[in-house]
């Protein structure tokens, strides 16, 4: 007897198509995501295959040194005769790495404390000037600092770039905590006299998830510039391990008369950082359809 | 016979998400036409595309994602064929339109002086001394008081209301042809409301202007128009003299919605609350209502005796506090077992307040609250937790209230598991059956909320209240987001439940016909304070305070016949229960003028 639903006609469902199809359509309505994720998947794939075909990043042969590319050297070889290509995409091996290990560090340690300073107000005020404070100090000459005291591993380097990145994390948590924490369905969770920890985890956390992704990809961006400015300083990983700063530093002064030895490591950076910002963007309007650009 | 204004033949809008999605049509194929000096109300519930069909004429859809069809003539001309540049001429001179959300409509960093001042030397090419000039006689034509030193003022400083007539004032700035109005009142206090009626209608007949209203609300269509248009999922359903669609609606939708809705003074004479008579929407079968029995004679459920809740407000250098949002003063009142207290006033009154103070979801600063026995006030951590299972609360906006992540059958289960109170398993086969019990089907429980209506999803809200078996319930503007005939429903629904489970209600409403349908006893709050609390017959037919009487002679009336009973009320604001820091509370004494009925004196 009762009309229930009073909601608009549904559109009619799209025509059953096949997968590849829909892939299709998929790439069309998110082409930034799937080109970002593309290039990265890519660049991941080569960089944990590199030894089944690239050759090896350290063998010196001075005999042919800044030789052009060739069929042997795809993209040359540098001032120690090593092959360029072989180092750039072993150096991809560091970036990535550090890049992924920055990122889940940062949105590990910033997810929790944001978490507290969003939900108690007691935790709020001291966070928050805490935060305040690791923001003021310069990210690069921080870890430099601590690179020098503490000695260069790849353990170290991702302490140091972490540490900056975490008040962004924590900042972006707090603010969605803020707005969720007295919602209503949180609201009627308490006076259902659901537990914190509940409350916590199943009402408040999935909130964050979205934007943290989003962050994510941003930060590793961020992390993998870093550390490349780090090693161009010589601040970066022990000088014998390929990454793309340190091999941009020691080319430097061929640059005239072998500019690949500078623009391969170079174009390497530019296009991981590009298509990780790709993937952020896309996966931001992927996620949240309500930023998607209107007409 | 004269050409209409607006004359809009086989008018069918429809929208897409993207451009690679397929197109889905809002409104199908319309016509209809609108005389100088004429008001055409189009009503509808959510979705019925009555708002889409005045962006429609005003081409404010976004391009990419929608599409117009068919023929929307002003004076002759076609509009939805002109380019986008001479459109933009017609909108704010010769159309011009007023919103629901008078806080949003304006512009924050302008004041609302200039706002207006700027449409009349767009489109009239006043000079700037005269455009100040002409507004401030419109500021006064909209009865803005002292509109002179209004003009350099910022929006945040006006009131609903008054941001409501600075509109009003915004698009009769450069004399239009149309007025749309859409859900204009929606947003205001009752009160308000019927100055904002008042005012359109007046500033009609003297302008000839026609006008074109949109609104869900049958008390304001009597109110209002001339001719009604009843739309339904985007179709046009019925049209007619307003007179006539009251009176002999053919269309069993046109009838349900009218059934549905609450007319004040239809209890009258009747000690006790009564279910909503019903008509089915497709088939025109009638549901006879069916009164309630009276509240037990029983100890009280829940007392409350001098609740105090104030928000502190800090400001100066070092935020220190100036002063208090005195937001529930000095409030007592009981409720037994299968009673149903209504708390009525208008937006800041310190309604929801006491809700939430008596649930210790708003930390109240004084006063004592027992809740079946247990002294509510005095609880902390577990015992608080515990001692709310006796009550439980219903929130407004039923898209908020459910978390749109977690499947209906959790949330309902979710008090039960971490009250303790049995096993996942003996929880969802009450979660089922509660389920069953509000309306929906067991077999619902592993969806997300977004699949389900406004109205199910209230009713699952009410499942996950009923989950700890209450004593109370808090119903906080339960029903007010919901659309007429949903609402007629889960009012039907609370008093099922009463009845079988001999729930109480502590029923928080702004919305008086309603309030007069479910209550038992109503308390009436004015600026954090009951003015007023009595038997529901006293405050309906003997109000005794002068803000009772005014509240209830500002409700619409859904009788287009009882029109010429016009309100002409003085322009009067809500005041705000702010207070300095100093301020002490004046004692206050109530004076009792019948059984049970209370009057603040």
């Amino acid at each position: 007897m009762t009309l229930t639903a009073s909601a608009p006609d549904a559109p009619s469902p799209a025509p059953a198509t096949s997968a590849l199809s829909q892939a299709w359509l998929f790439t069309r309505r998110h082409p930034t995501l799937v080109t970002g994720g593309a290039i990265i998947s890519l660049m991941a794939l080569a960089a944990l295959a590199a030894p089944l075909f690239a050759g090896d990043p350290s063998t010196m042969n001075p005999a042919v040194r800044l030789r052009p590319p060739s069929a042997q050297a795809w993209l040359g070889t540098d001032h120690l005769g090593r092959d360029v290509f072989a180092r750039v995409i072993y150096g991809a091996r560091v970036s990535l790495m550090v890049g992924l290990l920055v990122a889940l560090v940062a949105i590990g340690v910033g997810t929790v404390v944001g978490l507290v300073a969003g939900y108690f107000r007691m935790a709020d005020a001291i966070v928050t000037r805490l935060m305040d404070g690791i923001m003021a100090i310069p990210a690069i000459l921080l870890a430099i600092a601590m690179v020098a005291l503490m000695g260069a591993s790849v353990w170290i380097l991702i302490l140091a770039i972490v540490l900056p990145e975490i008040p962004r994390v924590v900042r972006l948590v707090r603010s969605v905590v803020l707005s969720v924490r007295d919602a209503p369905y949180v609201e009627a969770a308490r006076a259902g006299g659901t537990r914190l920890r509940v409350i916590l985890s199943r009402h408040i956390l999935p909130s964050t998830v979205a934007p943290l992704i989003v962050q994510a990809t941003y930060i590793c961006a961020a992390a993998i510039i870093v550390e490349s400015a780090l090693s161009f300083l010589g601040a970066g990983v022990s000088p014998e391990t390929p990454t793309w700063g340190s091999m941009i530093a020691q080319s430097r002064s061929h640059l005239a008369r072998a500019p690949w030895t500078v623009f391969a490591p170079g174009f390497a950076l530019a296009l991981v950082v590009l298509s990780v910002n790709l993937l952020g963007d896309g996966l931001r309007d992927y996620l949240d359809p309500r930023t998607t650009r209107r007409a | 016979m004269t050409e209409p204004v607006l004359s809009v033949r086989g008018l069918t809008t429809s929208f897409r998400a993207d451009a690679f999605s397929p197109w889905s049509t809002v409104v199908r194929d319309l016509s209809f036409d609108i005389g100088a000096g004429e008001t055409l109300a189009i009503v509808g519930e959510s979705g019925s595309g009555k708002s889409v069909t005045s962006l429609s004429v005003m081409r404010l859809l976004a391009e990419r994602t929608s599409r117009i069809e068919g023929s929307a003539k002003l004076e002759g001309s076609e509009l939805l064929a002109l380019p986008e540049a001479k459109m933009r001429k017609v909108r704010g001179s010769a159309i011009s339109m007023i919103f629901q959300e008078p806080m949003t409509s304006l512009n924050p960093m302008m004041t609302i002086g200039s706002q207006v001042a700027e449409v009349m030397r767009c489109h009239l090419g006043l000079s700037a001394a005269e455009a100040k000039a002409e507004a401030i006689r419109l500021f006064e034509k909209v009865r803005i008081p002292n509109a002179k030193d209004r003009y350099d003022t910022h929006p945040h400083k006006l009131s609903g209301g008054q941001r409501q007539r600075v509109m009003i004032a915004m698009a009769l700035a450069a004399r239009p042809k149309l007025l749309i109005a859409d859900e204009p009142t929606t947003a205001l206090d009752v009160t308000i409301q019927g100055q904002i009626l008042d005012l359109i209608k007046d500033l009609q007949v003297e302008t000839g202007m026609a006008v074109l209203f949109i609104t869900h609300d049958m008390g304001v269509v009597a109110e209002v128009s001339d001719r009604t248009l009843v739309m339904l999922r985007g179709d046009k359903v019925e049209e007619g003299s307003t007179a006539d669609i009251f009176a002999r609606g053919k269309h069993p939708y046109t009838r349900a919605l009218l059934s549905a809705v609450p007319r004040l003074g239809s209890m009258a004479g009747r000690l006790n609350p009564a279910t909503f008579g019903l008509i089915d929407m497709t088939t025109g079968e009638a549901t006879p209502e069916r009164a309630l029995p009276a509240a037990a004679d029983a100890p009280p459920v829940l007392e409350v005796k001098n609740l105090c809740t104030r928000f502190e407000v800090r400001g100066g250098l070092f935020a220190r506090v100036t002063g208090a949002v005195h937001a529930v003063e000095d409030v007592s009142f009981d409720l037994r077992p299968g009673e149903t207290l209504s708390l009525v006033g208008e937006s800041g009154c310190g309604k929801s307040t006491t809700g939430r103070s008596i649930l210790r979801l708003t930390h109240p600063r004084a006063g004592d609250i027992r809740v079946d026995g247990a002294a509510m006030h005095a609880l902390d951590g577990k015992a608080l937790r515990e001692a709310r299972r006796a009550i439980q609360m219903v929130f407004q906006d039923p898209f908020a209230s459910l978390n749109p992540r977690v499947s209906v059958g959790t949330a309902i289960a979710e008090p039960f598991i971490e009250q303790g109170l049995g096993t996942q398993a003996e929880a969802r086969e009450k979660a089922g059956q509660l389920l069953e019990r509000v309306g929906l089907s067991a077999k619902v429980m592993n969806r997300l909320p977004h699949e389900f209506s406004g109205g199910q999803r209230q009713r699952i809200c009410i499942a996950r209240a009923l989950m700890l078996d209450p004593k109370i319930i808090v119903a906080d503007e339960s029903v007010s987001a919901l659309d007429v005939s949903i609402k007629a429903q889960v009012c039907n629904l609370l008093m099922d439940l009463q009845e079988s489970l001999g729930l109480s209600y502590l029923f928080i409403s702004h919305d008086m016909a309603v309030v007069e349908r479910v209550s038992h006893r109503v308390a009436v709050m004015y600026m954090g304070e009951i003015v007023e609390i009595g038997p529901r017959p006293a405050i309906f037919e003997r109000p005794q305070h002068a803000y009772t009487q005014k509240l209830i002679a500002a409700v619409p009336v859904p009788d287009p016949a009882r029109r010429v009973l016009r309100r002409k009320q003085d322009i009067e604001e809500i005041k705000s229960p702010f207070r300095p820091k100093d301020f002490q509370p004046p004692k206050r004494e109530w004076r009792e003028v019948g059984a049970g009925h209370f009057v603040q004196t």
